[in-house]
Order: C-alpha cells, then structure tokens, then sequence
C-alpha cells in the first residue's frame, strides 16, 4: 500500500526521518562519518541526492501549496539520471539559436526519454520546441 | 573663514555647498515613460485581465493566448493557476491592496490568491500602496520568520588566502549565506576552494556560492564546493531574454538542474535590467518585474535576488524608482518566493540614501536582506561596491542596536577576529600544500592576517591563483579531498563543518523555500514559516538575541567614566591642592572675581570633556583675571552643580558682583549677583571644544563686566560637531556622578588653591 504524501510535519526529513534518506550508492545518514571519509568510503556518488528524496520534497512542498516548486523537484528527480554533460548539452540547445529546428530539439527529447526514463522532461522540452517555432528562434545568431 | 569674498556672484553660494556634497555625483533622470523612463506608469502597461477557457489561458492582460511572446506563454502555463484565477482576478485591486496590509488576512490567503494573478494585476494592487504600506506588507508577507543575511567575500586579487581569512569572518558575523565571484573567470575553482575552507572555520552551515558562468558554475557545485547559486537570471521582455542567450525553458532548465544535484538556487531579476539592455518596450520597471517573478514561480524556483540588483542604481534615477524596488520585492514574498531583497549593489554616492533605503528591510526582516553586503573594502568588491561594504559594517551593526532589529548581524571581538583569520589561512595554506597545489610562507600568512584589504598583503599575485584554479580542475579536486586534507591537517572541527554542510544535499531539506542552516538545523519557510498577524506575532527578538544587538564595541559604563578619573586623578593630586578655609563669606573687594566650582570638581571628575586638566583649567582663568587686573577667589558650591546656580551664587558671594561658575566637565558661565538665574553674562556651554585659551579669555571678560564695561563676548569656534553624539552618554554620567554629591542644606567653602608643578 502506498503511503500517505507527506506533509510539512515530515519536515525537516533529515530530522524527522532520517532513515527514508541515502545517498545514491545507498550509504544512510548516519554512515556519512569523518571517519568514513578518512577511510576512503566515500564517493561523491554518496552525497548526490536521490529521485526519491526529491520527490518526497515534491510532496512536501504541494502540500504547503507551492505545486510549481514541487513540479521543478520532479523535473529533477528525473535530471538526477542524466549526467552533468547531458544536462548541459541539452541545456545549450535550448538557448535561443542553438538548435537549428523544432525537429532537432523533438529528436533529443524523443531520445532522453527513453534512455534516461524522462518523461516529464521530454514533455518539457517539446513545449519549448513548439514555442521557439511560433517566435522564430530557431534562426541562427551570429 | 576671511578670504576676501566675491560679493558680485549671480547665485547663491549654498548651491555651491550643495555642489559639493557627495549626493550631486548621483545622476538624476527625467521621467520619460515613452523611453522606459517610469517606475509604476508604463507607457504601454497593459490593463490587467485575464481570461480562461476549459482550464486553459485564452488572454491575459490584453494578450490573446495566439500572441502570446516566451513570457506570457510561460507564465500563462506555469504561474496561473485556473482553479484560483477566476476569484483572484475579480478582487478589486483596492482591495487586495488592503488585504496586503490588514493583519487579519493571513499570509496564507494572500499567497493562494497570488497564484491566480497575472502580472498586471499583481503590479495594479502593490502600486496602490504607499512606501510605508509596502514596508509594511512586506514584513508580513516574507516567507520566513527569522530574517538573515548575505556576504559578497571577493577581494582584488583573487587571493585565496584573503578569502578563507574573510569567510571565516563572515561566518562569525552571522551571514547565513557567502557570495563570492573572481577578478579573472579562470580563477573561480580557487575562489571556491578558498570560501569554501573559510567557511568552515568556527561554525557550520554558512551556506556557500561561486558566482560564474553557468556551466562551470554547476560543474562547481558538482564537485561540492558549493551550496546553492542565484545567478539564474530572467527578464521581462523576450527581446532581453533573448539578448541575454536564455529562454524561460532554459532557465527553468537549468533550475532543475541545481535541484538534481542537490543544491538550493534561486533566480535573479531586478528593476531596470530591461531598461539598461535597451529592450523596455516602453513598459514600467514594476509591471517587467511582475513578469519576471512570476516566470520565476512558474519556473518552480524556490526563491528569488531581487530588488533592483544590478539595476538599482538606474532604478534609483527615476521619480519613486526606491519605492518601485520595495514594491517588486513586495510581489516576490506575495508570490511566495525566497527574497533575497537587493540593497546589494550601491545605488547611491550618498550615505543618507543607502541608509534610508535599507531601513524597511532592517526593521521589517527579509529572507536575506542584502542579496550581497560586502563583508569586505569597497575596493576589494568584485561584484562592484555594496550598500553597505566593510567600511560600514559597524553602522549596519549599530543600526541594529538602535531599532532592535534582527538584520543577521552580530558584533565580532578584536582578539577573536585575529584568531579565525589566522585558523583559516592555516587551514587553507596546509589544504593547499598537501594536495599539491600551492606553498605558502609565513610572511604571506602573517600578511594576510592583520590586512583589511587586499591593498596591505603580500600574498599570491594573480598568475599564481590562475594556476591553482587550472590545478583544482585538472586534478578534479572535491569536496571530499578538502574533507580528507583538512582532517589529515589536524583542522577535524573544519573537516566536520564542511562534511555537514555536504551532507545537506542528500535530503533536499534545504531545497524549500527560504531555507539557511541555523544552529546545524535547516531552518526554512516550512517550519519556520512567518505567521505575523499582528503585534506580539512574528519574529520577536528574543532576550538572548537582543542583548547580542546591544554588544557592540566600546560601550561607555559609569564605571569606565570613574575608572578613567581616577587615573587622571594622581596626576592632578601632584598638579594642584584645593585647601578648605571653612565657610566662604561675601566678599567686599570690589575687584575680586569669585570662581564657583561644582561639588565633583577635583574631588570625582579631574578633567575637562575637552580632556583638559582641572588644574590647568583653574589656572587659566586666575590667569585672565590677573590679566584684567582682578584677583580670583575660588568657593566650592554643595548645593548645586547646575551651571547657572554656580555662577549666580558665586556672583552673590563676589564683592565685585560678577562671578564664574564652573562645572567639572568644563561648562562654564560668567554671572552677575542681580541677574535671573538662566540670564547670563556669558556662557560656555561646549566643553568638549573649549580650550584654555578660552578659559583665559573667559577670566579676562568677567573683569571687564565687573568694571562695567561690554567686553568682547568670546565665541568658541564650532564646525558643526555633533557634540551631544560624541559626549552626552559621558556627560549624562559624570553629571549625574556630580549631581548625587549635591547637599542642598550645604554652605559654600573658601578654597585657597596651590599649584603644585609648573605647566
């Protein structure tokens, strides 16, 4: 059975449930020690957010009516499976000018989709596509 | 003061003095709507309105959904809200004008009707408000209860070590968050090493930034040196966006991004950025900003820098341009948004108007009431001179003190400030050495130090810092590594600290709204919301908090003033000798000048507020008096200490009828037996810039009046001091010390002076 969604008594999560919080690797709170850092266990993977400690900010978040902030956590929650130069190439193609038609941009967001299970992005992205369209920003800039 | 005059000039020479006063190099502009030229009153604002079909946006403010630009799209998608649009719309906006400024509409209600505001209306109902209103709602609205603030940390040569020295300083001031940004880009892998090491001396959780180009801005972030970014910036027209090389979905994008990687952002807009870059399309500043911040919202950015920003000086220009700053920030917190409101670059050469403008946000408490006060120099500001810089910290922090107003400051002490510098730069030389990336020596330590600025080190030049940075990113150096270094370095509680802050990231708490790490808790818009409804609401400050505002430095106690006068009073227990005669009596000689001098004189208080020796003083006037041919006789007064009474009962007791009356600060006065009290001969009542030369004069005059001639009155000289600031609290004290010896029963005494040492 799912859960209830949590509410502004769950928070701060890291107090209030510590145990429901990991690292990518899966390291808990508590495992995230001087000591362990000085041993060499831990990776920068340890200190990444998950998907799923931003979708239970997600909820968090609707329920002190903020749902655009809960929106952009779930858009990240998804950004959280693609690495850095992804983010960042996808990023340069939706400035004004990169990418050279709505195709172009319909054709990354087809890809992501299914290779990083974003599907929220996609969506995003293909807005943007049509947008630039209807405002000509598909035109080169020098 | 007497160079010969030019009595011919065709105009009044205050407009010279006005001239010269630092306000006249502020640049003013005419209001000019059709040029973008207007604070509220675009000459193309739209007329609010609004209008949906099947949950969609058809128009809003008088934009058909099919001409929408970016902007209207994007707000149009993600800001409005259907559900909530049709009942906030049809509110007059009169009327939620008043609901922003009556404590019995809960913030709640108004940020849920924000969210079915268009752009236009949003300006409509602020613009309704007068300064004081908008301070007020401001107050109301902001979404965090306990306010904070932010440091700019830069410095001109990009010096690590003057960084690490200066977060560590703004850590123990109290800013929940430090900026930082670099003279020369290639640099910025340094200047976040170096803030981030500075900013875990001494207490964990100042939250950390490295403003510079986006990409390796969240490359940065990345490698964990940093904690949250607000450089994300939108504007209000497409054509400056676009001009800007950014879209809404870009930016919106790039908002994700920072939340997937676990670091709190926020964006940035201000008044004028459209203006400044030429595409205002002849809107207002406000109704750009309200574009602006609801794209943010719609963009799903916790927060926002906003308030002028960069803008804030061209803003300031315009006729109500400060009020249209108050009044964006005041559409940010409705929005229910982070504010991280502005008074950040200096929007005026004057110090009367950078004060008047930070006072609301002082007194009313902001999220981060400057979205970057320079912690450091003027000179050492990369980002540009703040409102308030180095420089002026102590104002900021007396400002507190005076209005009992939580600005996030708190008074650092000299002996510790040393100590933390020298902590981090130790901290930050053996990070750098142990991971092969630079050597330090103790003359460039030392240096740093005791520098104020970046002008007195002898610290790394530029090329060094250029190789560090290339060094820190090809070696790809993270957090982790400055973790491991500083722990094998004996710096554990820094290790700690910087561990902590790290591990913040993996529960997102401090991704919500308004969120600052106080006391190693995440503290944020959701628990601990601002619930003002009224006095005795809000954020109160607290006893403990409020006697941290009164510390400042160098706080005048009574027993600091007695302390002092009894080290001044064996010198004068070797200068002079005040012999008691027994009862004084009414003298006869007609030449004779009697000298009343007050219960504490010489006997408490030793000198003068002018720092003159009593002895010194009592001599001068004997001398003045010898000068006019009289004698001096000096009687000790118990029944009084207030000036006038001195004078009038010396007077009394004088055989020439005029008499001096002389309280132990100084204040002096010459009096005539048949005079009213407050009726005066002549009167000295700035002690602090008298000096002996006019206390002479003074003994000089009394014999002139004694012969009944009109002396030349004697006029102490004053260029305008504040004196009642520089001397009240001293002069209250020691009054009061002379005053409690009064016994109003008591005769006056013959006192013979010897003066026991020349000079």
């Amino acid at each position: 059975m799912r859960n209830p969604p949590l509410t502004a008594r769950n928070y701060p999560m890291a107090e209030k449930s510590p145990e429901r919080i990991t690292g990518q690797r899966g390291k808990s709170l508590d495992a995230l020690t001087l000591e362990a850092a000085a041993n060499g266990d831990l990776h920068m993977e340890d200190l990444r957010i998950t998907p799923a400690a931003l979708l239970q900010q997600a909820e968090i978040a609707r329920s002190v009516g903020r749902a655009s902030l809960a929106e952009n956590f779930e858009r990240a929650a998804e950004m959280t499976r693609l690495p850095q130069d992804e983010i960042m190439r996808i990023y340069e193609l939706l400035r004004p000018g990169r990418a050279r038609s709505a195709a172009e941009l319909e054709r990354m967001a087809e890809r992501f989709a299914s290779e990083y299970q974003a599907h929220r992005l996609a969506a995003f992205v293909r807005e943007a596509a049509a947008l630039y369209e209807r405002r000509g920003l598909f035109q080169l800039r020098f | 003061m007497s160079e010969s005059r030019n009595f011919a000039a065709n105009r009044w020479r205050r407009f010279d003095d006005w001239d010269d006063r630092a306000l006249r190099l502020d640049q003013f502009a005419a209001e000019d709507p059709e040029n973008g030229f207007a604070a509220f009153a675009g000459a193309a604002d739209p007329k609010p309105g609004l209008k949906i079909s099947g949950g969609k946006v058809m128009a809003m403010d008088g934009v058909a959904a099919k001409d929408f630009d970016m902007i209207d799209a994007f707000i149009a998608t993600y800001h409005i809200d259907p559900a909530i649009a049709e009942e906030a719309m049809a509110i007059p906006s009169t009327q939620l004008a008043r609901m922003l400024v009556d404590v019995n509409v809960p913030r709640t209600e108004l940020t849920r009707l924000a969210r079915g505001l268009t752009p236009a209306k949003l300006a409509e109902a602020v613009a309704e408000l007068n300064a004081m209103e908008i301070a007020f709602a401001y107050s109301k609205m902001r979404a965090r209860r306990t306010p904070g603030n932010q440091a700019h940390v830069t410095n001109a040569k990009d010096d690590p070590l003057q960084l690490a020295a200066d977060a560590a300083i703004a850590v123990a001031l109290g800013f929940d968050e430090i900026e930082t940004t670099m003279r020369v880009a290639r640099n910025s892998w340094s200047n976040a090493l170096a803030c981030c090491v500075g900013s875990a001396v001494g207490r964990a959780g100042t939250l950390f930034q490295c403003s510079s180009e986006e990409a390796e801005e969240l490359e940065i972030g990345m490698a964990g040196f940093t904690s949250y970014a607000e450089t994300v910036s939108v504007y209000g027209t497409e054509s400056a966006f676009i001009d800007g090389d950014d879209t809404p979905w870009s930016k919106a994008w790039l908002t994700a991004a920072y939340a997937s990687r676990g670091i709190k952002m926020r964006c940035t807009s201000g008044a004028a950025a459209e203006l400044l870059m030429g595409f205002h399309e002849a809107k207002s500043l406000l109704y750009l900003e309200a574009r602006c911040l609801c794209l943010q919202r719609g963009m799903g950015s916790q927060g926002t820098q906003n308030g002028g920003i960069d803008g804030a000086p061209l803003a300031a220009s315009i006729p109500g341009g400060v009020r249209e700053i108050m009044a964006e920030n005041l559409i940010a917190v409705w929005l229910d948004l982070e504010c991280a409101s502005g008074n950040d670059a200096r929007h005026s050469e004057s110090d009367m108007r950078v004060a008047a403008k930070i006072l609301p946000f002082l007194i009313g408490g902001s999220d981060l009431i400057c979205s970057g006060f320079g912690s450091i120099l003027k000179y050492d500001n990369s980002f540009n001179p703040s409102s308030f810089n180095g420089e002026e910290l102590e104002e900021f922090l007396v400002l507190q003190r005076d209005f009992e107003a939580d600005g996030g400051l708190t008074s650092i002490e000299d002996a510790s400030a040393l100590d933390l510098r020298r902590r981090a730069i130790d901290a930050l030389s053996h990070v750098l050495k142990d991971l092969g990336l630079a050597e330090t020596t103790e003359a460039m330590k030392r240096s740093v130090a005791v520098a104020s600025g970046s002008n007195e080190t002898e610290s790394f030049q530029p090329r060094d810092v250029a190789l560090i940075s290339e060094e820190i990113k090809a070696k790809g150096i993270t957090v982790l590594d400055v973790i491991r270094s500083l722990d094998r370095g004996g710096f554990v509680e820094e290790a700690r600290n910087l561990l902590f802050l790290v591990k913040l990231r993996i529960s997102g708490d401090y991704l919500q709204t308004s969120a600052i790490v106080r006391e190693g808790r995440v503290l944020s818009a959701i628990n601990d919301p601002n619930d003002y409804v009224g006095p005795g609401t809000g954020y109160r400050l607290n006893d403990a908090r409020r006697k941290e505002l009164a510390a400042i430095r160098d706080v005048l106690t009574r027993d600091e003033v007695l302390r002092t006068e009894a080290a001044s009073e064996q010198m004068e227990a070797r200068a002079i000798r005040y012999r008691i005669m027994g009862r004084a009596v009414p003298g006869t000689d007609r030449g004779e000048i009697v000298v009343g001098i007050s219960p504490g004189f010489g006997t408490k208080i030793f000198r003068t507020l002018a720092g003159h020796r009593l002895s010194e003083v009592v001599r001068a006037i004997g001398d003045g008096i010898a000068r006019g041919g009289g004698s001096m006789r000096v009687v000790r007064l118990h029944h009084t200490a207030d000036t006038s009474f001195l004078g009038l009962s010396a007077a009394r007791l004088s055989g020439s009828g005029v008499g001096i009356g002389i309280q132990s600060k100084g204040t002096t006065v010459i009096h005539q037996k048949d005079r009213l009290p407050h009726n005066n001969l002549e009167l000295f009542s700035n002690a602090p810039i008298t000096t002996l030369a006019h206390y002479e004069t003074l003994g000089f005059n009394a014999t002139v009046h004694a012969s009944g001639s009109l002396p030349e009155p004697v006029v102490v000289p004053t260029r305008g001091e504040a004196l009642g600031a520089r001397y009240h609290a001293r002069v209250a004290l020691s009054y009061a010390i002379e005053t409690a010896m009064t016994e109003p029963d008591a005769a006056p005494e013959e006192i013979t002076i010897d003066f026991l040492e020349q000079g």
